[in-house]
């Protein structure tokens, strides 16, 4: 490995009784990047987080996180990772601060320094004013960002995030990605899971695709979305009869087979990064009076990457798992 | 928000015996301060032990027939303190199945922690409360007129046998609470608490009951710690042929190092084999 990488999975498998869980897992994350782990449940995602922050063996295969072996030195790994789960790890009983104080003793901070940096921390995330409130009284997202502070104790130069912001609103949602982007700016490097395109579209740098235990596609949000072929130009046009005579324009104008919405009078075409395809199409309508209703430049969303890269939308297979 | 200072870690990042001592510390810590956060559920479960006390002291009492004519509540206590051990078993349970559900074994695994910590700790604080309620429960005796007449030294060793016993049940508590999660180990445990409790000599002979029954009353460590604690503070019991009933504070003794030496291995082994 470089020393570049902040994580190195190769090949990792992980078989529970019959089944495999990883299955030939790589993955590479650059230094001070945010990498978002994308994939139905039961893809793998929380498997492959929960080895490399060292909760689980490994079958086979090899991993490095931030410069060390989980296998042969995991102490090493604890003392530089910081792990945020789907459900807040705390005390409910004590208060903010003890949790946090809890912690930093347990990363043998020492007692001084372990009250120093929960104060940091309260501050930092904007819970001085409940430091001294029992965790029982904070609200959905007051808990997560104290479940981030935890994890940030020792300033850790690689944090898991597995799926930091389920079941919050989107107020608390906000507040998590906010406190997640501070963190990258200070240099850490962000391992995310997510089943949310949206927050991976937020947040990562890069994006990789999980399914069946294994990464099937890599690279950022806009190379993930150009792979599909780029843009879509969608018209709607005023006369359902007008329909004939506007694919047979569009499909002149972009060059390639237009799908058609009869529903909503609507035509589709792909336009791969022509920038003049939209007026090119409007001018071909023009020619020959198809008035258009509304019309509409758009690039794919991950929703329509992993539609195509998986064959299902991650939300019908959140449901299914 | 303020740029954050980045401490280095420690220079010494092996563990050993000093982060085991240190780390349960920390952890016994944690549990100390939970119960000054919320103290409601120590008082209730003294003020619930004590209710039980009077229960049987004043509305039971006279109803039962004490064995060699002696005190009745002479002849209650040592079987209270017992009982008390046992049924306190499960807040260890549920303070374990807890940590691991809320997904704070997690957290404290993904961290440099000793591994044996967490379950030391959770041993240790719980030994604390038991050395509590059992304070609160002589002193109820006291009260209603129970008496040790067997000498300082009887009655320290009466009282560290009880505690021996309550530090045996911890490790299967702690255990189960591995095993089973959340509101399964609750029921788990409370359904094992009433049979072992109840079919022992604490509050009826064992030679009453159907032989079998007998059998396995005398043989159960709860009747060993009874009837060895009846012997030490010099109270009323039952007495009996078999060779249990004549060997109380042997198997008072023997039972509770038996347990500890099944139940605590298992229970570091199952926190190991959360790894998979």
């Amino acid at each position: 490995m470089t020393r570049a990488d902040a994580i190195v999975a190769q090949g990792l498998r992980k078989r529970y009784r019959d089944r495999y869980a990883l299955d030939g897992f790589d993955l590479r994350v650059p230094r001070g990047t945010v990498c978002g782990l994308l994939g139905p449940n039961g893809a793998g995602k929380t498997t492959s987080v929960r080895i490399l922050s060292t909760l689980l063996r490994l079958d086979e295969g090899r991993a490095e996180v931030a410069g060390f072996d989980v296998t042969r030195q995991p102490d090493q790994v604890r003392y530089r990772i910081g792990l945020v789960g789907q459900h807040p790890a705390l005390d409910e009983a004590l208060s903010g601060r003890q949790n946090l104080v809890l912690f930093g003793r347990l990363f043998h901070l020492g007692r001084r320094r372990a009250h120093q940096r929960a104060v940091e921390l309260l501050e930092r995330f904007g819970l001085a004013d409940a430091a001294e409130q029992p965790v029982s009284t904070y609200s959905g997202g007051m808990r997560r960002r104290l479940d981030l502070a935890a994890g940030m104790i020792l300033a850790p130069a690689v944090l898991f995030l597995d799926e930091p912001t389920t079941g919050l609103d989107p107020r608390g949602r906000n507040e998590v990605w906010e406190s997640v982007r501070e963190l990258v700016r200070t240099g850490a490097t962000v391992l995310l899971t997510t089943q949310q395109l949206d927050e991976a579209d937020q947040l990562a740098d890069r994006i990789s695709v999980v399914e069946a235990g294994r990464v099937i596609a890599e690279g950022t949000p806009d190379d993930l979305k150009t792979r599909l072929g780029g843009d879509r130009i969608e018209v709607v046009v005023a006369e359902p009869t007008d329909l004939a005579a506007a694919v047979t324009q569009i499909r002149r104008a972009a060059d390639d087979e237009p799908t058609v919405d009869v529903d909503r009078r609507m035509v589709s075409v792909r336009v791969g990064h022509q920038a003049g395809a939209l007026v090119d199409v409007l001018r071909a309508l023009d020619a020959v009076n198809v008035p258009v209703a509304d019309v509409a430049l758009r690039r794919p969303t991950l929703d329509d990457v992993f539609l195509h890269l998986t064959g299902h939308r991650a939300a019908t297979a959140e449901v299914a798992a | 928000m303020s740029a954050v200072s980045m401490p280095a870690p420690p220079v010494d990042l092996t563990p050993g015996r000093p982060a085991l001592l240190a780390d349960s510390g920390t952890l016994i810590w944690r549990g100390l301060a939970r119960w000054r956060r919320d103290p409601g559920a120590l008082i209730a479960s003294l003020g619930f032990n004590t209710l039980i006390v009077l229960m049987f002291a004043y509305l039971f009492g006279g109803a039962l027939q004490v064995p060699g004519g002696g005190s009745y509540r002479e002849f209650l206590m040592p079987g209270m303190f017992v009982m008390t051990m046992v049924f306190g078993i499960s807040l260890t349970t549920v303070a374990v199945a807890e940590d691991l559900e809320r997904g704070v074994t997690d957290r404290l695994r993904s961290m440099p922690v000793s591994p044996l910590a967490p379950l030391a700790a959770r041993a240790v604080a719980d030994m604390l409360f038991a050395a509590v309620t059992l304070g609160v429960l002589l002193l109820t005796g006291l009260a209603i007129g129970w008496r040790a007449h067997g000498g300082g030294g009887a009655t320290m060793a009466a009282v560290g046998l009880i505690l021996l016993l309550r530090f045996a049940l911890i490790w299967v508590g702690i255990f189960l609470g591995l095993v089973a999660r959340g509101q399964t180990a609750v029921v788990a445990v409370q359904t094992l608490e009433f049979p072992l409790g109840f079919l022992s000599n604490a509050f009826v002979a064992p030679s009453t009951m159907p032989a079998w029954l007998g059998a396995v009353a005398a043989w159960n460590p709860l009747s060993a710690t009874v009837g060895a604690t009846r012997e030490l503070f010099g109270n009323p019991g039952w007495g009996g042929d078999s060779w249990a009933a004549q060997h109380y504070p042997l198997l008072a003794v023997l039972w509770p190092l038996v347990l500890v030496a099944v139940f605590l291995p298992l229970s570091v082994a199952r926190y190991r084999r959360l790894a998979g």
